[in-house]
């Protein structure tokens, strides 16, 4: 207790130019001091030792330790109840599904629990048969069983799995969900014996390979499911590191909330020898400035996002260490077609012909996304983009003045909404001054809280709103399908038989390329009318340390990390002080 | 003196009970649910887990309910960390922003109370105006600031700090929880030496001192031992909020340095509709500033015979 006495006594002393000690005058202080050391005692005996942590990059490339972010905290890691990015790309190394992510090429798949798998002439029943070795991370075999029990739990609608629909295109499912049948072997997925999986599926899909790559249709190890509570129930603890058992390259090791999640390499996964690293961390870090500070401290191997105004800098500076991607998304006003005058077509596209979408993304955005010119990005293998909207200022205003509004003469002002966020307004105030110039028409910029900007697109209570668009898998069908009328993603208010139409008709549709043309046709007629404004196509901007070997493009992001590897002795990364 | 302790502790549960109140009500009528996302979950789905959480009950039922589990100190699950309970959520983030606000609470009575006494003593002279201006500006640059100029040099210029994160690096010497502290603790500092310094003017200008100088007491003896006594009245009473508020956690430095702190907890749990994890962290605070109250007063009628009875 006596010397941070001193060491303060001291301090005021030579502050004071004071040469004799004064401990003994110190009386009337005393109870400060005596506060600020119970205080520093109490410090030291909760202050917990440094964990073992981590060590930088260059101990991490020796250990092969993978750093990673996946930016929020992840809410759960139950494959069956997550519901955001990091939950999926967490999850994508604990666990794997039939299939897995193909390294190089996001449309292809690779065999995963299952080894072969066949299906009929129009792609609507599929066979799967699970490798031999296949095996949980707790030694269990991996049986047709586990799948049978998984879907059983998904489907159970107490389960409140946010992607419960993703399973809608087995047979019988959703009458499973909504109560219809009570049987669940009436839905359309069969243990034909405990290595033979069949799926029956509503209708034609030749994309359900690439729809099994999500984490939705994963299964989950039902003995450790049960042990921790009953097949409905949330929130269990069997997600906890030592209770996780899962079937991918990875386990939990450790889980410490808004810090870091350590995986380490599972000796029982079925191809074991051919993963590269020994252990993956995925930190929490929200803010993108601190990752780009962690990152140059050598504390993460990459970022998960670059902030916007730092893109130029790392493009002229540093581009061994920025990485563009394409990305599967699109980013995109609503419109509310329910709301005068947006309820006439020639008004919405007349918005749309007098956005310079070029501009925006040359000048705004500076991170290679393409100008969107239809709805679906490229990418989706032979679907292609649809070259629909361009920036056509002249036919804008004709179509303006078609609609009753010369020279935007009597346009009722209008606002454009979205989530409180400098990148969303920086596009609106272009697209403002775009109409402005071009259409001569006013419109007000509002922004809002997320959880209340999106309160007010579920209710419609909005007249454009800017919102983005991210595909859960590599057919057209997961951007065209939020545009049926009454789908719970349209949020527009729009609808229009003849397209619901053409959707049921592509999912009765055996030949693949008859049904993209048909799915092209139902794009086509969305664009004539369209209850959007497609601004542009996603690119996904992050830094990515040399060390890092085949971290490759991938459009929807999701990376197989059985493939990662790092550089013992990668090239150290430049000095990166500014 | 046990009497207005106990006294104190016993407001405890009306001023817990009517803030619990208060916020429950009004966090329930923000608009905007905690199980919207940006792919929108189907309409059953969103009931489930309404049903689930109890949410699809009449708002008096759902506080009723709230109010008995509180009773029994259980504040209920949270919706953002799906297997942990709020009581948890507050056991594991506390002790971070604990350890910081402790820390930077040192730091800023060190440096804030040094500075405001010199200045003091050195009324109207370049000792007092530099320790001031230097105050000023402290108040003035913002954490958001601070911390990241903390963060560079120290981090990234002598690489001597983690810059993110609550794990220790082998290459970096300092505890990740001394940046936080630092950058939290010289804001404070700032308010503590101007508060100080005013208390000290106070207490220097009145009778009792001119006539310990009269009397020929030595100057040091003077300021130590019969004007501080006096003049830090006003910090004390400062400083018990304060210290509540510092180890409460600081949303803005536990974002800067990605520490995991009830101060983010607190604020992200308004941004995602936590209900429980909102009224829990706010009950806690509640908790934790009435006992600060009490130890400030305390301490201040310790030092000022005036306030005692």
């Amino acid at each position: 207790m006596l010397k941070p006495i001193r060491v303060l006594a001291g301090y005021h002393r030579v502050c004071l130019g004071s040469q004799e000690s004064g401990r003994s005058k110190l009386m009337n202080v005393r109870p400060i001091l005596y506060v600020v050391c119970a205080a520093a005692l109490l410090l030291v005996l909760t202050a917990k030792m440094n964990a073992a942590g981590s060590a930088g990059l260059e101990e991490a490339n020796r250990r092969k330790i993978l750093l990673l972010t996946e930016g929020p905290e992840p809410r759960t890691l139950d494959p069956q109840i997550a519901q955001g990015v990091p939950e999926h790309h967490i999850i994508m190394a604990l666990m794997e599904g039939l299939l897995e992510n193909d390294p190089d090429d996001q449309s292809k798949q690779l065999p995963g629990l299952a080894d072969r798998w066949e299906h009929n002439d129009d792609y609507s029943v599929w066979n799967f048969h699970l490798r031999d070795n296949a095996k949980w991370s707790n030694g269990d075999l991996v049986t047709t069983e586990d799948f049978i029990f998984s879907y059983k739990r998904m489907l159970t609608v107490t389960l409140a799995a946010p992607y419960i629909d993703a399973l809608y295109i087995l047979k019988g499912a959703r009458d499973y969900a909504e109560g219809k049948i009570a049987d669940f072997n009436q839905v359309g997925v069969k243990a034909l014996d405990d290595r033979n999986l069949r799926f029956e599926l509503i209708g034609s899909t030749p994309y359900f390979l690439s729809a099994l790559l999500h984490t939705a249709w994963y299964p989950v190890h039902r003995e450790t499911i049960l042990k921790f509570g009953k097949i409905d129930e949330r929130d269990t603890k069997w997600t906890r590191p030592g209770s996780y058992v899962g079937t991918g390259p990875f386990i939990l090791k450790t889980w410490k909330e808004n810090d870091v999640i350590e995986l380490i390499r599972n000796p029982l996964y079925w191809d074991a020898t051919n993963v590269k690293l020994n252990g993956i961390n995925f930190y929490t870090i929200e803010n993108y400035d601190t990752e780009e500070r962690a990152f140059r401290a050598g504390q993460l191997h990459k970022t998960e996002e670059v902030a916007l105004d730092k893109i130029p800098y790392y493009r002229r500076e540093h581009p061994e260490l920025i990485r563009i991607d394409p990305y599967e998304g699109v980013y995109f006003y609503r419109i509310n077609v329910r709301r005068k005058p947006l309820d006439n077509p020639k008004v919405r596209l007349a918005l749309n012909l007098a956005v310079d979408r070029e501009s925006i993304v040359k000048n705004v955005m500076r991170a290679k996304q393409k100008p969107a010119t239809g709805y679906t990005p490229p990418g989706m293998g032979d679907y292609g983009p649809l070259d629909v909207i361009h920036y056509d200022p002249e036919r804008a205003r004709r179509l303006l003045a078609e609609a009753g509004y010369p020279n935007g003469k009597g346009f009722p002002k209008f606002n454009i909404l979205m989530n409180s966020n400098q990148a969303h307004r920086t596009i609106a105030e272009a697209i403002q001054q775009m109409w402005k110039q071009d259409l001569n028409i006013d419109v007000g910029i509002e922004n809002q809280e997320w959880r209340v900007f999106q309160d007010s697109m579920n209710r419609l209570h909005y007249d454009v709103a800017r919102y983005g668009w991210i595909a859960d898998f590599m057919d057209p069908i997961t951007f065209l399908s939020m545009w049926r009328t009454g789908d719970g993603n349209n949020n527009t208010g729009w609808s229009n038989p003849k397209y619901d139409q053409l959707l049921d008709q592509s999912a009765q549709t055996a030949d693949p390329q008859k049904r993209l043309a048909i799915l092209r046709q139902a794009e086509q007629l969305w664009l004539s009318e369209p209850a959007g404004i497609p601004i542009y196509w996603y690119t996904r901007c992050y830094l990515l340390d040399p060390s890092v070997k085949n971290w490759n493009a991938l459009a929807l992001d999701n990376h197989n990390y059985k493939f990662i590897d790092l550089e013992e002795n990668g090239t150290p990364k430049l000095s990166l002080a500014h | 003196m046990i009497k207005l302790i106990v006294s104190r502790l016993l407001q405890l549960i009306p001023v817990v009970w009517v803030v619990l109140t208060v916020t429950f009500f009004l966090s329930k009528s923000i608009p905007g649910g905690p199980f919207s996302a940006e792919r929108q979950a189907t309409p059953e789905v969103i009931q489930k887990l309404n049903e689930y959480y109890g949410l699809d009950k009449p708002l008096w039922e759902q506080y009723v309910h709230y109010i008995t589990r509180v009773a029994r100190f259980d504040l209920g699950p949270s919706y953002t960390y799906q297997t942990s309970s709020v009581n948890e959520v507050i056991a594991r983030a506390f002790p971070v922003s604990f350890q910081i606000g402790t820390l930077a609470f040192i730091i800023a009575l060190a440096v804030g109370v040094t500075a405001g006494v010199i200045a003091a003593i050195n009324k109207n002279q370049i000792w007092d105006y530099l320790p001031m201006s230097l105050a000023m500006a402290g108040i003035c640059v913002p954490t958001f600031v601070m911390g990241p100029i903390l963060a560079v040099y120290f981090g990234l210029t002598l690489k001597i700090a983690p810059v993110s994160g609550w794990y220790g690096l082998d290459y970096a010497p300092l505890h990740p929880m001394i940046l936080p502290a630092i950058t939290l603790g010289l804001f404070y500092a700032a308010y503590i030496a101007r508060l100080t310094r005013g208390g000290m003017l106070d207490v220097l200008n009145q009778d009792f001192i001119r006539t310990a100088r009269a009397k020929g007491v030595l100057s040091r003896d003077i300021i130590f031992k019969h004007a501080m006594r006096g003049g830090l009245l006003p910090v004390v009473s400062f400083l018990g909020p304060e210290f509540a508020g510092l180890i409460s956690g600081s949303f803005v430095v536990e974002k800067v340095f990605n520490v995991p702190g009830l101060g983010q907890e607190f604020i992200k749990s308004v941004f995602n509709r936590d209900y429980p994890l909102i009224l829990g962290t706010v009950a806690f605070f509640a908790v934790l500033i009435v006992v600060f109250n009490l130890l400030s007063d305390l301490l201040q009628s310790a030092m000022d015979p005036r306030t005692r009875k």
